[in-house]
C-alpha cells in the first residue's frame, strides 16, 4: 500500500521519480517535487506532531512557512537540525525525520499525559506557579519537559557562506505581483534582483487556477518566465527567503543550495528600491477543538491538491467566513473528493448562490462549534450563528467527515514592511492589517498590499462564541504553535494584560518558531472584542526578524574552527615548533609558552629556561611587540601629551619607559619609546594592544589636536624582533657581525642603535624585561627566521636556549616589573604603581592627568602595587587570592586587595607575587593572610622587586 | 545596518565603521585650570536626544579617517557627513 491520498494525476510532482524516506521510524515513499509535508499527507500520516505545552495530537495545518504544527528533527548525528517545518523541507531520497516534542512518536506520545494538565496551566502559569523559592529551582525540570528538538552534539560538517550584494531594485516574492513588477522594472532599465523562497517561481500560480490577463495561470507564468530569462538585467534567486529588513534598505536573506558545495548562503542585500510581493497568509477560524488532525487551512488544502496531487481527505467539510474557500470546494470535488457541506458564517454572498447552483450543500449563517475524533477528525458539529458570531443553541447539526478545511480570511504578509519601520492600518473590507505608511524606499504590491484578484467579502474578525451553549472557550485554539486558546487570552485580559505587547508575553501567543503567522491577527481580534475596540485600535505587536528561522550555520558562515579567530604566526613559528615549543594563543599570536625537552613537564621546562637565562643566555621571538613610528616636527610634543612620562626631553638614541592612560586616568598600556632622530620616535606597546594604541593615537591627532604636524605609522609586522637575554647575550651578539659597537662603554642600558647585518638593516635596543643584560634586535620581518637560526647557532658555546612567555613572566615577576592588564585593572592609576613622583616632575598636561588628581585619585586607601612573599617556602601563593589583615574582628574578613601575579621563583626558591593592596606601599614588612577557596596562606608585604633590586645584573660586562 | 557616505571612499556599509560617540566636545585643560565639575562633565555628560545627534565615526575598515556625521536616533537617517574641522551644520526638519 502506498500513498493512499495521492491522485493518479495532477500536481507538479514527478511520479516517475519515487523517493524513499522515513518519518518517526517508519518507511514511506513520496515523489520528486514533494515536500516532506505533502509526502506525509499522501501517505495518510494524519498525526504529524504534538503540541508544545499539552502534547495534543496535531496534523498538518498549513502548506508553507505558516505551518504551526509539524515541526521535525531532520536527519541524525552531526547533520541533525531541530524544529524545521515539514512544509519547508523538499523531499529527497533517504530523508530521515522525527516529530519533535513527542516520545516515542507523534502518533503514540507518552508525554500526552500533559493534556490532562490543561486546566491547571492558565495564562501566566509560570509566573504564578514557580515562585518559591525561585524560578531557578524549577528551571532544569521545565526546560527538560518543554524543549522541542535537540541540537547536534558534533560540529556541523557542512559549509556555509556569506555574500554582500547590491540591487537597484530588489523584489521579494516571485508570485504574480512580483513577476509583474520584475518585468516592469527590468523594462525600465533597472538592475533587478528577484528572490523567492520556493524551488520554482510562480507563487500562488503554482496552485491556483485563476486566469490572469485573460490567460490560464500556467500559460501566463510560462510567458513571464521566458521574458525574464531573456533579460540580462534580472537575476532570480530561488529557495531564497528574505528574513530581515534593516536600516537603509539592507535586506538579509538565506538561500538554500541543495546542489552544494555550500549548503546555505546568507545574503546581505543593499537595495535602492524594495518591492514587497510577499503575498498573504490565510487565517484560521477560532472555535472549540479546532486543532484536531484533519483540520487544515482551505488554501493549504488547495496547495496540496494542485501542487502535489494530494487529497487532504475524502469526505470533506469546508468552513469559511469569506469567498476564497469556494474555489477550493470546486477543485476538490473535481478531483474526486466528496464535499459534504460548506458552512458559511455569512448570511449571504454571491459565491454561496453560485455554489448552490453548482450542487453544493451550502449552510449560510452557520459555523463549526466543535469537533470529535480519536484523535483524527471524524465528526464536526455546527450551529447557526448571529452576525456577532454567537452560536444559536437550537440551530445545530453534525456531519461525519475525515477533513475540515477552514478559512477565516487572508492577512497580507506585512512582516518585512513592519520590520522596515513602515506602518499598518486595519482594513475593514479585508478585516486585516494592510500597509499604510512607508519609511524606507519600499512599496508593497499584490496580496501583500491587500490587492486580491477576487472580492473576499470577509465576515468580521471574531472568534465563534459558544458561551450561549454553556461551553467555555478553553479549547478554542488561537495559536496552535504555542498552545494558546481564546480562554487564555480572555484570562490575560481580565488580569489586565490587555495591551497587545503584554498579551503576547503573558500568554506566549505568537512566540513560537512560526512567530504567530496564523495566530496573531486572531489574537488581536479576540482582544479587540473583549475591549470593545476595533482591531485597528488594538494594533499589532512589532514584527521582528527573522521572518523564518535561520540556521546558526548560515549566520556564522565560514568563521568556524580555525577560521573563527585565525592565529597570527611568528617568523620563527616552524623553527620554534621543531624546537619543542608549546604554542599557545597570546593576544591572537601563536607564541611559545615554553620549550619541552625529552620527557620534560612544563613546570620543569620553565625552571630550566629561567635558570639558563639568568646564568647564560636565551632568545625569545618578541616580534608581536607593538611598534609604532611617530614622525613629524610635533612628534615630541604629541607623545608628551599622550604619555605619563616626559618624552619631549628624550635624547636621540635613547629609550624611555612610558605609561599610557585613558582620560579616566586608568593605565591602559605601557612600552618603551625610542627617539631615532629629532622628528622620529618609535613607541612600543604590549603585543595585544598594538592595533588599539595606533587607533588611539590617530583619534587624538584627527579629532582633538588637528594643529599638530605628526604622522603615525604602525610597523609591528614590518620588523621581526628577537629578545636576547642573559649575562652572555652581548657575547653572542658580538659574534653576529653587526656594524654596531656593543661594548658597555659605547652602548648603554636604555639606548638604541641602527645599523646593518651585511645588507640587512638592523635596529637594536639595549633594554630588559628579564632583569638580566638584554637586547632586542629587529630585522625586516622576512629575515626573522634566519636571524633566529643564526643566533641559536652562534650561541652554542654559551649554551644558548630558546625560552617561552611563561619563563619570561616568571622573570619579570621576580623583578617586580609591571604587566599591564595583570597587575593593573580598570581602577589602577599611575600613582598606584609607583609613578607618583614621575608625574610630579612633569608640569604639562597629558591624557588622563586631570583624573589622577580628582578626589578619587587622591583617595588615601587606594589599592596599590606591592610584592608579596610566602612565609612558607613550600606553598604557592594563589593568583586572585584575597589579601586579609592578620588582626581579628570583623574587619579581618574584608578584602584589602588581591594577588595579581605569582611566580614560583627558581631563583629565590619560593613563591613570590605581586598584589594590589590598600595603602600597600606604607605596609612593607606587614604579615597578611592570602585567602583562596577556604584556605589562608601567610605572606609578607614587601617592595615589588625580589631579584637584584639594585639592577646590577643589567650592567654585567 | 546603515549605509554611511564616507567623504573619502563613498557609500559604505556600517560594518566598516566604528562609532566614537558624541562629537564637538571640547577637551578642557590644562589640568591645573579645570574644576572637578568641568572635568566630570567632559568625561561623562553626553546628549541623549530623540532626534538629530552629532557624532564622530571612524572608517576603520577603509581609509581609517575620522568624520563627523549627523544621525537621527529614531530613524537612523543621516543628514550630513563632514570633516572633523568643520563647524556643526544646522539641521532642520524631522528625520523621515
Amino acid at each position: 500500500m502506498s500513498q493512499p491520498f495521492r491522485l493518479e494525476q495532477g500536481g507538479r510532482v514527478d511520479r516517475s521519480r519515487p523517493l524513499h524516506f522515513r518519518f518517526d521510524g517508519r518507511p514511506y515513499i513520496g515523489f520528486a517535487g514533494d515536500t516532506l509535508a505533502s509526502a506525509l499527507l499522501a501517505n495518510g500520516v494524519r498525526v504529524t506532531g504534538r503540541s508544545f505545552k499539552y502534547h495534543r495530537a496535531r496534523g498538518l495545518f498549513g502548506a508553507g512557512f505558516e505551518e504551526p504544527n509539524t515541526l521535525v528533527q531532520l536527519e541524525t548525528g552531526a547533520r541533525t537540525e531541530a524544529n524545521l517545518k515539514a512544509t519547508q523541507i523538499e523531499l529527497y531520497d533517504g530523508l530521515v525525520a522525527r516529530s519533535v516534542n513527542a516520545w516515542p512518536s507523534a502518533k503514540f506520545d507518552l508525554m500526552a499525559v500533559f493534556r490532562h494538565f490543561k486546566p491547571l496551566m492558565p495564562s501566566g502559569f509560570y509566573y504564578k506557579t514557580f515562585i518559591a523559592p525561585n524560578w531557578h529551582w524549577y528551571e532544569w525540570l521545565i526546560r527538560a519537559a518543554a524543549g522541542l528538538g535537540v541540537s547536534p552534539r558534533q560540529p556541523d560538517p557542512d559549509r556555509y557562506d556569506k555574500q554582500f550584494r547590491t540591487a537597484e531594485v530588489l523584489i521579494i516574492g516571485a508570485g504574480p505581483a512580483g513577476l509583474r513588477a520584475a518585468i516592469e522594472q527590468a523594462d525600465a532599465g533597472h538592475q533587478v534582483l528577484l528572490v523567492d523562497d520556493q524551488p520554482e517561481p510562480g507563487g500562488c500560480l503554482l496552485h491556483q487556477a485563476q486566469e490572469i490577463d485573460g490567460l490560464p495561470a500556467q500559460r501566463w507564468l510560462d510567458a513571464q518566465l521566458s521574458r525574464l530569462s531573456a533579460m540580462d538585467n534580472v537575476t532570480l534567486l530561488p529557495r531564497c527567503t528574505a528574513f530581515g529588513y534593516y536600516d537603509h534598505n539592507e535586506i538579509q536573506a538565506v538561500q538554500l543550495l541543495p546542489e552544494g558545495p555550500v549548503r546555505q548562503r546568507l545574503l546581505h542585500i543593499r537595495a535602492g528600491q524594495v518591492i514587497l510581493a510577499t503575498g498573504a497568509i490565510e487565517r484560521p477560524l477560532v472555535f472549540p477543538n479546532n486543532d484536531r488532525p484533519g483540520i487544515l487551512l482551505a488554501g493549504a488544502a488547495r496547495r496540496y491538491l494542485r501542487q502535489y496531487g494530494v487529497l487532504p481527505g475524502r469526505r470533506l467539510v469546508i468552513a469559511t467566513n469569506n469567498d476564497s474557500a469556494y474555489a477550493v470546494a470546486h477543485e476538490l470535488r473535481d478531483a474526486g473528493a466528496e464535499v459534504l457541506a460548506i458552512l458559511d458564517m455569512r448570511a449571504t454572498s454571491p459565491a454561496q448562490a453560485a455554489a448552490v447552483a453548482a450542487g453544493f450543500e451550502v449552510r449560510a449563517g452557520v459555523a463549526p462549534t466543535g469537533t470529535w475524533g480519536r484523535p483524527v477528525l471524524s465528526r464536526v458539529r455546527w450551529h447557526g450563528v448571529t452576525e456577532a458570531g454567537q452560536a444559536r443553541p437550537q440551530d445545530t447539526g453534525e456531519i461525519a467527515c475525515d477533513g475540515l478545511l477552514v478559512s477565516g480570511g487572508w492577512n497580507p504578509t506585512v512582516h518585512l514592511l513592519s520590520q522596515s519601520g513602515g506602518g499598518l492600518r486595519f482594513d475593514e473590507r479585508l478585516q486585516a492589517f494592510v500597509p499604510n505608511r512607508s519609511v524606507q524606499a519600499e512599496c508593497s504590491v499584490g496580496a501583500a498590499n491587500g490587492d486580491f484578484n477576487e472580492e473576499l467579502a470577509v465576515a468580521p474578525l471574531q472568534a465563534i462564541d459558544v458561551s450561549t451553549l454553556g461551553e467555555t472557550p478553553n479549547y478554542s485554539w488561537v495559536d496552535l504553535a504555542s498552545d494558546v486558546t481564546e480562554g487564555d487570552i480572555r484570562l490575560a485580559a481580565q488580569e489586565n494584560f490587555s495591551a497587545v505587547e503584554h498579551l503576547k508575553r503573558y500568554t506566549t501567543t505568537g512566540m513560537m518558531t512560526d512567530q504567530g503567522k496564523t495566530s496573531n491577527v486572531n489574537a488581536i481580534g479576540v482582544l479587540a472584542g473583549l475591549a470593545g475596540k476595533p482591531p485597528g485600535a488594538v494594533g499589532t505587536t512589532k514584527f521582528r526578524p527573522p521572518f523564518n528561522p535561520v540556521s546558526f550555520g548560515a549566520l556564522v558562515g565560514r568563521q568556524v574552527g580555525a577560521f573563527y579567530r585565525p592565529l597570527r604566526r611568528l617568523p620563527s613559528d616552524a623553527l620554534q615548533r621543531q624546537a619543542g615549543a608549546v604554542m599557545e594563543d597570546y593576544g591572537g599570536w601563536a607564541r611559545a609558552a615554553c620549550f619541552l625537552r625529552d620527557g620534560e613537564r612544563e613546570e620543569h621546562a620553565v625552571v630550566r629556561e629561567v635558570t639558563t637565562v639568568r646564568n647564560g643566555v636565551g632568545i625569545l621571538d618578541y616580534s608581536p611587540l607593538g611598534k609604532i613610528l611617530v614622525h613629524g616636527p610635533d612628534a615630541g610634543e604629541f607623545l608628551n601629551r599622550i604619555y605619563v612620562n616626559n618624552l619631549r626631553t628624550l635624547q636621540v638614541g635613547k629609550c624611555r619607559y612610558g605609561l599610557m592612560l585613558n582620560e579616566h586616568g586608568i593605565i591602559i598600556d605601557d612600552g618603551i619609546a625610542t627617539r631615532w632622530d629629532e622628528n622620529t620616535f618609535q613607541v612600543g606597546t604590549t603585543s595585544g594592544q598594538a592595533e588599539h594604541v595606533t587607533e588611539l593615537l590617530e583619534e587624538w591627532l584627527q579629532c582633538e589636536w588637528l594643529d599638530l604636524d605628526v604622522i603615525v605609522e604602525p610597523v609591528t609586522t614590518q620588523w621581526s624582533t628577537i629578545m636576547v637575554a642573559g649575562p652572555r647575550s652581548r657575547a653572542v651578539l658580538q659574534r653576529l657581525g653587526l656594524d654596531i659597537d656593543l661594548s658597555p662603554a659605547a652602548f648603554g642600558h636604555m639606548e638604541a642603535r641602527q645599523g646593518h647585518l651585511g645588507e640587512v638593516p638592523v635596529r637594536i635596543a639595549r633594554v630588559s624585561f628579564t632583569g638580566e643584560l638584554g637586547f632586542e634586535i629587529s630585522v625586516p620581518w622576512s629575515f626573522g627566521a634566519s636571524l633566529w637560526q643564526r643566533l641559536l647557532a652562534l650561541g652554542r658555546p654559551e649554551g644558548i636556549i630558546p625560552f617561552g612567555i611563561e619563563s619570561l613572566m616568571v622573570m619579570r615577576t621576580e623583578k617586580g616589573f609591571l604587566h599591564v592588564g595583570s597587575d593593573t585593572d580598570g581602577a589602577t592609576m599611575p600613582q598606584d604603581v609607583g609613578f607618583g613622583p614621575i608625574m610630579d616632575r612633569k608640569s604639562e598636561d597629558f591624557v588622563g592627568r586631570r583624573s589622577t588628581i580628582t578626589p578619587e585619585g587622591r583617595r588615601s586607601n587606594r589599592k596599590q602595587l606591592v610584592g608579596l612573599e610566602a612565609l612558607d617556602t613550600t606553598v604557592t601563593l594563589p593568583v586572585g587570592g584575597h589579601v586579609l589583615s592578620e588582626s581579628s574582628g570583623p574587619a579581618s574578613k574584608l578584602s584589602q586587595g588581591w594577588v595579581t601575579s605569582v611566580a614560583n621563583s627558581p631563583t629565590l626558591g619560593r613563591s613570590v607575587a605581586l598584589a594590589l593592596i590598600e595603602k600597600g606601599p606604607q605596609r612593607h614588612g606587614e604579615t597578611v593572610r592570602v585567602y583562596d577557596n577556604g584556605r589562608s596562606v601567610p605572606a609578607r608585604i614587601c617592595a615589588p622587586g625580589f631579584y637584584d633590586p639594585q639592577g646590577e645584573r643589567l650592567h654585567v660586562e | 545596518m546603515m549605509k554611511i557616505d564616507c567623504p573619502f571612499c563613498g557609500p559604505r556599509d556600517e560594518h566598516e565603521f566604528k562609532c566614537g560617540g558624541q562629537s564637538h566636545i571640547q577637551r578642557p585643560g590644562p589640568h591645573t585650570q579645570v574644576s572637578d565639575e568641568d572635568w566630570a562633565a567632559y568625561l561623562h555628560m553626553r546628549d541623549n536626544p530623540r532626534g538629530w545627534h552629532f557624532e564622530r565615526w571612524l572608517h576603520a575598515g577603509g581609509c581609517r579617517q575620522w568624520m563627523n556625521l549627523v544621525r537621527h536616533t529614531v530613524t537612523h537617517d543621516i543628514a550630513a557627513v563632514y570633516a572633523m574641522n568643520e563647524p556643526k551644520p544646522s539641521i532642520t526638519g524631522e528625520g523621515q
